[in-house]
């Protein structure tokens, strides 16, 4: 008698949070089993003359020789990239048809700007925790070197009108339209569609707008290439990345820069804000290539095919901010992301043993940190009673993150989860626990994406 | 791939010159592809012992052509001579002149293997000079053969019969395409270990091996022939070849392991990742090797150490850790790659010359430790060998060194990877400690 009393009132108590967390508890688990990408590369250098799809499909080659997945019919492989060619509209498909994977193994395409890495881990993950497949490979890659070059709006009627047409008069006086400007080709640019600022201007306002210092941004970046270098160097990459053409570190990487070297370069974005410049080439993330891979699977997958089990991916939360009208700045997005995350799991910042926040912009990074910091954001914008909270340094980005690394956009959520499960796996074998990481991208669009992984 | 002397000398106008000129004319070798015949043609067995009787019994029911004395004109595709019961010079003589006379008879790529017994264990001098007499015999005798035949021996220990495992495994071996570039060389079967294959094409199935490496040269191609055998492969080589260990281990359907051998625990990290990925760990093919080439007067303490430290630290290492670990238990094989710098000696290259002597002597050394478990270790050696290193020396120091053995040609790869496959089968568990050159007998370093 009394469980029925409780069943009828139960719902009406709990609210909508707590029962998809108790959703969740009902779903199998979808574990990180390892990952693998090509070093990155600066725009214009090593792999100036790859193709995304060269890329993936050597990130992909690489992850198959590690985990053994010849001829595997993958459940279901999902990547993505941010700067694209038409001709490319099957990427992932065409990866995979040119792996090693079983030529049975479907794929798609995904694009959510620099979310794009972790948005294929995330919706992967979903599918296995749904028992809808049970492995998976998510995965990103972007080119700059490569980039597609359109042409101009005015040349692409021309030549529209132009196939239309079916007379020869009709021909003459299509092309007659044509004026020299519209000869010129458009190259792609990182600008934002609706405000015309690029990225950096962006994140120069937000710069600004939460105090960030030229000293705190230039001592992120070196940290960020101390960590990177000190990984390399412990073999922390060693089943994590293979090499291609040449490289096999970063190309970006510093290993010998110095907090004066930084202090030397001089300011490029935000020049006409009044305030003094902060952000220079050395604390922002420069145009890169690259591809990474994760391999995602079932618990009984993993255990089935003898592969390890580094991580579990517990949830994931996107979130968007209107920077259109300067309500928050473009890339403050996981702000609001990750307190949403984090109350949805019972969870804190203290709960998090690993911090991997993508280093857009040293600005970036620490923008949020001031935001979750700031006891009149908390109260105003996250409807906490104060600060989110400030985390321990020592466990933001350890073993280096873009600034450092570079940042292939679509690949880098790629590079983030499967290091971060790596450190966690290793982590809980010392600890005797399982220990949490969070991971937190800004996207272009005023988007962002974030998630909460677990040892294994 | 064939040189282009050879293939010029092995067809029409190229095939007369090279003969009236009297300039070296190697052949195109008959290589191991499955499912071939063993041999070109009818086995004569020579000898009248009971082990050469149990022998041509044993050949026939692995459904061969058997002769066991000679028909006038025969083409033959190889002579087997059975000479374990010499217990004087002169009991070589009848055997030895009854297949002098059929040696013109052999085809191209034919075979002569000799079956005798180690002088080692004679009971006295009169036998021993008689067994020992055998070795010269052998040596000299694959110095006359033609068209890509070889000869070679097998040794048997005092108590190992004509038929034991390892004795027609290694007879297998020698008669087929596996040895095309091992010419003038003894195999020394130590006890009757060992047990032969339940499918010859096959040998290797069931087994994990791991080799070092294998990114790219002799140790990708060790892993193609352990892959065509059967086995499962694990292959290592240094994180900056990760991405041709890739493309190899996604060949033969294996893993890549990203590891530097040298370091401390690169044995128990080999032993892992067969373990955790594969279930078991059987073979361990010591091929990773580097060149540091200085003549010692200006050696320097860079190159001196790296070399040793690749070549033979790092080997001497991981073994500690395969011995200590109990998933290396089940007949294990070990297999090494030497040098034949290592035996004779190359200038410029102390160093690598010592890293691969102590290989021979590491070998050596470790076949008792192995033993108990019933497992075995050796080297093989190989001479020149065609790679994308050798290819980098000059043209004419090339031309020249790849002409200075019995087969007046340089070996391939995969002629070494033959090599290590059979000796890391289970048909060679009686041979343990020894070293087999694969180096088409080269003229120097005996």
């Amino acid at each position: 008698m009394s469980f029925t009393g409780q069943s009828a009132t139960g719902p009406e108590e709990s609210s909508t949070s707590q029962a998809a967390t108790h959703g969740r508890d009902s779903l199998r688990k979808a574990v990180v089993v390892g990952g693998n990408r090509i070093p990155f590369a600066r725009t214009g250098g090593a792999y100036t003359k790859s193709s995304n799809q060269d890329m993936l499909t050597a990130a992909l080659d690489g992850l198959i020789a590690r985990f053994g997945l010849q001829d595997e019919r993958i459940g279901e492989v999902a990547a993505g990239a941010v700067l694209k060619h038409s001709r490319d509209f099957n990427l992932t498909r065409e990866a995979v048809l040119g792996s090693a994977l079983s030529a049975e193994t479907p794929a798609y395409d995904l694009q959510q700007a620099c979310a794009t890495g972790l948005e294929t881990v995330l919706g992967l993950a979903n599918k296995i925790k749904l028992g809808q497949i049970d492995s998976a490979i998510a995965g990103g890659v972007d080119s700059a070197s490569d980039a597609p070059i359109a042409v101009s709006e005015g040349l692409r009627e021309v030549l529209l009108d132009l196939n239309r047409a079916k007379t020869l008069p009709q021909r003459i006086q299509v092309l007659s339209r044509l004026r020299p400007k519209d000869l010129a080709p458009d190259a792609p640019n990182t600008g934002e569609p609706r405000t015309g600022l690029s990225m950096g201007e962006h994140q120069a306002l937000t710069t600004a707008q939460w105090k960030i210092t030229r000293e705190a941004q230039d001592q992120l970046a070196y940290n960020s290439h101390r960590n990177l270098a000190a990984a390399y160097d412990a073999g922390f990459f060693d089943d994590l990345l293979t090499p291609y053409r040449g490289l096999t570190r970063d190309s970006n990487l510093r290993a010998d820069t110095t907090l004066e070297k930084l202090a030397t370069l001089k300011p490029v974005f935000g020049k006409n804000l009044g305030a003094e410049a902060t952000m220079t080439a050395g604390n922002s993330t420069p145009l890169t290539d690259g591809a990474s891979t994760v391999l995602l699977a079932s618990e009984e997958w993993a255990d089935a095919h003898e592969l390890p089990k580094l991580a579990t991916v517990v949830d994931g939360e996107a979130a968007a901010v209107d920077f259109v009208h300067g309500k928050d700045g473009l890339l403050m997005a996981p702000a609001f992301a990750v307190p949403r995350l984090l109350a949805r799991n019972g969870l804190t910042l203290d709960d998090i043993d690993f911090f991997e926040i993508h280093e857009a912009f040293a600005g970036t990074v620490l923008s949020t940190l001031a935001a979750w910091e700031d006891e009149e954001f908390g109260r105003t914008r996250l409807g906490l009673d104060g600060a989110l909270g400030s985390i321990d340094r020592s466990t933001l980005n350890v073993n280096g993150s873009s600034l450092a690394a570079g940042h292939p956009f679509a690949a880098t959520g790629g590079r983030i989860v499967a290091s971060l499960a790596k450190m966690l796996h290793d982590k809980g074998r010392v600890d005797g626990r399982p220990a949490r990481g969070l991971i937190s991208i800004c996207a272009a669009g005023g988007q962002g994406v974030v998630a909460i992984l677990e040892g294994f | 791939m064939t040189d282009k002397y050879t293939q010029f000398v092995s067809h029409g106008i190229g095939k007369d010159v090279a003969r009236k000129l009297g300039l070296p004319q190697p052949v195109v070798l008959r290589r191991h592809q499955p499912g071939q015949p063993l041999v070109p043609g009818p086995i004569l067995v020579q000898g009248s012992s009971d082990g050469a009787d149990e022998l041509a019994a044993a050949l026939l029911s692995w459904d061969l052509d058997v002769r066991r004395h000679a028909v006038p004109r025969e083409k033959l595709g190889a002579i087997i001579l059975v000479l374990d019961e010499l217990s004087r010079p002169e009991d070589l003589e009848r055997p030895v002149l009854a297949a002098a006379a059929s040696i013109r008879d052999l085809s191209p790529s034919a075979r002569v293997v000799t079956v005798s017994r180690t002088a080692a264990g004679a009971p006295g001098p009169a036998s021993a000079a008689a067994r020992q007499g055998v070795d010269g015999l052998l040596r000299s005798l694959a110095k006359e053969l033609r068209a890509g035949a070889t000869a070679n021996g097998i040794v048997l220990a005092d108590g190992v019969t004509t038929t034991s495992p390892s004795a027609l495994g290694a007879l297998r071996f020698f008669l087929s395409g596996r040895s095309a570039f091992v010419d003038g060389q003894f195999l020394t079967i130590a006890s009757g270990e060992g047990t032969l294959p339940a499918d010859p094409d096959k040998p290797l199935a069931g087994k994990v091996a791991v080799v070092t490496g294998a990114a790219r040269g002799i140790g990708a191609a060790i892993a193609r022939t352990l892959h065509r055998d059967g086995a499962t492969l694990v292959v290592v080589d240094i994180p900056a070849a990760g991405d041709h260990l890739a493309t190899v281990a996604n060949e033969v359907r294996g893993t890549a392991l990203q590891l530097d051998i040298t370091r401390e625990d690169a044995g128990q990290r080999i032993i892992d990742h067969a373990v955790g990925r594969h279930g078991r760990l059987d073979i361990v093919v010591h091929n990773a090797g580097i060149t540091r080439d200085k003549l010692l007067a200006n050696m320097d303490p860079d190159r001196w150490n790296s070399v040793l430290a690749v070549n033979i630290a790092a080997q001497l290492r991981i073994n500690d850790a395969l011995l200590a670990s109990e998933h290396f238990r089940n007949s294990p094989r070990i297999v090494s790659v030497a040098s034949t710098s290592g035996i004779a000696g190359n200038r410029g290259q102390t160093n690598y010359a010592a890293s691969k002597g102590g290989v021979m002597g590491m070998v050596r050394a470790t076949a008792p430790l192995l033993a108990e478990r019933h497992g075995s270790i050796n080297a093989v050696a190989p001479g020149f060998i065609e790679t994308e290193m050798t290819a980098r020396i000059p043209f004419a120091t090339r031309e020249v060194a790849r002409r200075l053995n019995s087969l007046q040609q340089g070996g391939r790869p995969g002629d070494v990877a033959e090599a290590i496959a059979f000796l890391a089968s289970d048909a060679a568990g009686g041979i343990t400690g020894d070293v087999l050159r694969v180096c088409g007998q080269n003229l120097v370093g005996a």
